[in-house]
């Protein structure tokens, strides 16, 4: 909106803003705070907020006492693993569907999209004992493909959308120019799409990242990612402030970044293009 | 428009997804169907034969089955209208003029991208912690009694901390929905009198209804399974135990899969009457 | 080489037939314009000679082979379509050089094809540039590049100036008219633009709902309309149809008079009216004369220097020589 305001509107506008945004930001900014703090100065009464002596002693902590970079790698392997695999998975199913549509195109998205509905809990067990007789309950194996099959669907369609929105005829070119299939998707088309397949990239990854409910279920000890790694900080012996906060630095810091650059494409994967 | 040639490669093309798919979602479903129709305690005997209808009956009227569909209902409900009424709130302030929108912006959604685990234990214990919890400073500051959070105040409690983790969600969705809005006709009606009031009620409201819609159908499905920020806060107790995690204490710690995967056929019965709501929506914009 | 033979080449969308049966003949060297008003089916029989869509019945066949099931990649054709269809993450050079990338053809040889290319199509400074960096025409010229430098048996252009404004389409009508006759390649051409076929074609196919409604080269189709679609399609201004007892007394149902075969006169001729409203381009006047029984408005095209008002009595004059004739199936008579 292009309107004219007064400088004192803004102003105000500008106050309650920054102070409700400070406000939903304070848990975070509160963690990377006391993780800074050692453990008294994080139970101080009454609390300390900037003016303590700042030490990373609690960084090397948790590294040393739980192995924080295993954790990091079984995250990073996970997500990034599922992510890739999905795309590849996805690229030509959304190909089809955005460019080569049939009658049945949209019921077979919209299927796939309430496969995203089944609530998880509901096949616990069975996914379970899948895992168990072929020997993959704990391994990032078996949980990068359940995590890529539970956001497939949403690859799809984000894929789906951003493939919309090129022109039929430009692909019709490259076969006109002797491409073939594999030429068309792999010179023509994705080059063109990079911008929507890198953000569903970075949406898939962030929530493979932080989903929590199978990768706490479906390992143990070698394949727990971060989320587990966390989840154990819940037992009462865990409980110093201090390195609690390291620990969910550590655990949130690399999303938190990436969640940035893609809060646009937010709103496109996660309501399945119904808002725009 | 598409050739023979175009159409059988578009078919292969789709296949892998669309079998993976299919198999992810039948094969488990198909074996919970069948637990749920047997005695199955995995650690006690093993399969004990079918038994009908009986794991379904006995879910339901299991003295814990009431008190966790009451205690679902109040997260899904209580999370809802605290993050659609903020949210639409936000979304208008964040859509006036401002100094350093963009970072506001960002410590807004800030919160949507912690990890479940993260925000529940952050909440739990250095904001809910009764002696130490940042919450508990500010009560004794203002010489109030600390509140025993999760224990006495937990399903409150729960509904802060997902609150906090879905209005991000919400806001963002809401914020994109204002600024679709035509400012003109704002403008119009700012120039036939109508205080912020009515202008709010009669054309504000109406943009938002669709995008309100899609806010309630999305969270109802993700806030019904939501399982990571009841594990790690009270593991279910103190009246916390919504059917998700009756479904899995029943399945993976009672190891009674026949009973749990009765409660799964519920659950998944629940949530595609949600769902189906939702694709309808989603489907007509397809249409489009 | 570039022959193309069409046998009984039918397609339907679902149930419905967009293009009856029809059987065409395209000669090599020779250049072909499908014209007719849109939705006529003139591109879809365009993309079903490209292979980009199937034919629900009969062959296609390109230098006697039968190409009806080949993919378009195979065909050996080159197309230049409507929005130009550039590849926007690539340079000139790189779309121009895509084509000959995907048959594998030697970096000297593409080099070397690229360069002549450019030379003749005026692009030799803009072959490192985007397509977004260029205007309508470059980009026209960077898409009709691409086309050249396959050496394709027959190219295909689907309404390729209809992007551009009216000045850059003289001017791209006529390079596209001399790359013809410099390179000698069949050309199959789209478009709803009668001048642009008179221009341009060797042949004309007029095209009326999914019909074939004649093919001849232009002067013909002037010359002698097979019916009353072809003749009031072909020409510019449209010819003026005469019916009721003026055409009864040619023993037509209705009789069409071009505006350039009609004399006027102030003073006396076959039959009066009045001057509606009067077209001066300067060279030529079109004046539109009420009044006529049987044709109102009857367009007439005078030479510049006449002078007529608005609402003055004028006397028409047709050339007896120059009128057509057309039974009641709207079919020519003699």
């Amino acid at each position: 909106m292009a309107r004219a305001v007064t400088t004192q509107r803004k102003a105000l506008n500008t106050a309650i803003a920054w102070a409700i945004g400070l406000l939903i930001f304070f848990p975070i900014l509160w963690t990377i705070l006391t993780s800074f703090k050692t453990e008294a100065q994080a139970i101080a009464d009454p609390p300390v907020f900037l003016f303590f002596d700042w030490t990373l002693e609690n960084y090397a902590v948790v590294q040393e006492r739980s192995n924080y970079m295993r954790f990091l790698w079984n995250s990073v392997f996970i997500a990034g693993g599922s992510t890739i695999l999905g795309i590849i998975i996805a690229v030509p199913a959304a190909w089809s569907m955005a460019f080569v549509p049939s009658k049945r195109t949209k019921d077979i998205l919209l299927w796939m999209l309430s496969t995203k509905m089944l609530p998880a809990v509901g096949v616990l067990y069975p996914i379970y004992l899948i895992f168990i007789k072929l020997g993959i309950l704990d391994s990032r194996l078996g949980l990068t493909v359940v995590l890529m099959l539970i956001n497939l669907p949403i690859i799809v369609w984000m894929l789906y959308t951003y493939f919309k929105e090129i022109p039929g005829e430009i692909l019709e070119a490259a076969r006109m120019d002797g491409a073939s299939l594999r030429n068309e998707i792999l010179y023509v088309l994705t080059p063109m799409a990079i911008p929507g397949i890198a953000s569903t990239l970075l949406l898939n990854f962030i929530l493979a990242w932080n989903e929590a409910f199978w990768t706490l279920n479906l390992t143990a000890a070698q394949a727990a990612p971060l989320t587990a790694f966390i989840a154990s900080y819940s037992s009462p012996e865990g409980l110093f402030f201090a390195k609690l906060s390291a620990a969910s630095t550590m655990a949130i810091a690399p999303i938190l970044i990436l969640g940035w650059f893609s809060q646009k494409q937010l709103v496109r994967g996660l309501t399945f293009g119904a808002v725009k | 428009m598409a050739t023979q040639h175009s159409r059988s490669a578009a078919r292969l093309m789709m296949a892998p997804a669309v079998i993976l798919l299919l198999g992810w979602m039948l094969v488990p479903l198909i074996m919970t169907l069948w637990f749920s129709f047997r005695k199955y305690l995995p650690l006690r005997g093993g399969d004990q034969g079918w038994v009908g209808l009986e794991n379904y009956a006995r879910f339901i009227s299991s003295s814990s089955f009431w008190p966790a569909v009451q205690t679902t209902l109040i997260i899904v409900g209580g999370v809802l209208i605290i993050t659609v009424a903020f949210g639409i709130v936000l979304a208008l302030l964040l859509d006036q003029p401002m100094w350093g929108q963009g970072v506001v912006r960002i410590l807004v959604i800030a919160p949507f991208f912690v990890m479940p685990t993260v925000s529940a234990l952050v909440w739990k214990n250095m904001f809910m912690d009764p002696v130490n919890g940042i919450l508990a400073h500010l009560w004794k500051f203002f010489g109030a009694e600390p509140v025993q959070w999760l224990s006495q105040e937990s399903l409150q409690s729960i509904v802060m901390i997902v609150s906090w983790q879905w209005l991000p969600f919400a806001t963002l969705i809401l914020l994109t929905a204002v600024q679709s809005l035509d400012s003109e006709q704002l403008e119009a009606a700012e120039m036939d009198g109508a205080p912020f009031l009515k202008r709010f009620w009669f054309i504000i409201l109406p943009h938002l209804s669709r995008a309100i819609t899609i806010v309630i159908l999305i969270q109802t499905i993700f806030l019904l399974s939501i399982f990571a920020e009841i594990f790690v806060t009270t593991g279910g107790a103190f009246g916390t135990r919504t059917l998700t995690y009756l479904i899995f204490q029943r399945v993976l710690e009672s190891q009674n899969v026949g009973l749990g995967s009765a409660g799964g056929v519920y659950a998944i019965i629940l949530a595609n009457i949600v769902a189906l709501f939702l694709m309808r929506i989603v489907g007509k914009n397809l249409d489009t | 080489m570039g022959r193309i033979q069409l046998n009984q080449v039918q397609k339907k969308f679902g149930d419905v037939e967009v293009i009856p049966p029809l059987d065409l003949e395209i000669n090599d060297g020779e250049f072909v314009v499908f014209v007719g008003p849109s939705g006529c089916g003139k591109s879809t029989l365009l993309r079903l000679i490209a292979g980009l869509e199937d034919t629900t019945a009969g062959h296609i066949e390109i230098d006697g082979d039968d190409a009806t099931m080949l993919p378009p990649a195979k065909r050996g054709l080159a197309m230049v379509f409507q929005s130009y269809a550039l590849y926007p993450h690539m340079s000139v050079r790189k779309n121009i050089a895509f084509p000959m990338r995907m048959a594998k053809i030697p970096q000297d040889e593409q080099d070397r094809r690229i360069s002549s290319a450019a030379k003749a199509l005026n692009l030799t400074d803009y072959l490192d540039r985007r397509p977004g960096q260029l205007s309508g025409g470059q980009r026209q010229r960077v898409a009709i590049g691409r086309a050249i430098v396959r050496e394709p048996a027959a190219f295909l252009f689907d309404e390729p100036l209809s992007n551009l404004d009216a000045a850059l389409r003289v001017g791209m009508r006529m390079e596209i008219s001399e790359l013809h006759k410099k390179l000698a390649t069949t050309m199959v051409y789209v478009t709803h633009d009668q001048v642009e076929a008179m221009t341009m074609a060797d042949k004309i196919v007029v095209l009326h709902a999914g019909v074939i409604e004649q093919v001849g080269s232009p002067l013909e189709l002037y010359r002698n309309p097979r019916n009353l679609f072809v003749a009031g399609f072909i020409g510019s201004p449209k010819m003026n149809f005469v019916e009721g007892s003026e055409a009864a007394k040619h023993n037509a149902q209705t009789i069409g008079i071009r505006p350039e075969h009609i004399d006027v006169s102030t003073t006396e001729g076959a039959w009066q009216g009045t001057v509606g409203v009067a077209e001066h381009l300067g060279s030529d006047t079109f004046i539109h004369i009420h009044g006529i029984p049987g044709c109102d408005p009857m367009t007439v095209r005078a030479s510049g220097d006449v002078m007529v008002n608005h609402g003055d009595t004028v006397y028409l004059t047709p050339h007896e020589e120059h009128i057509h004739k057309f039974d009641a199936q709207g079919l020519r008579i003699g």
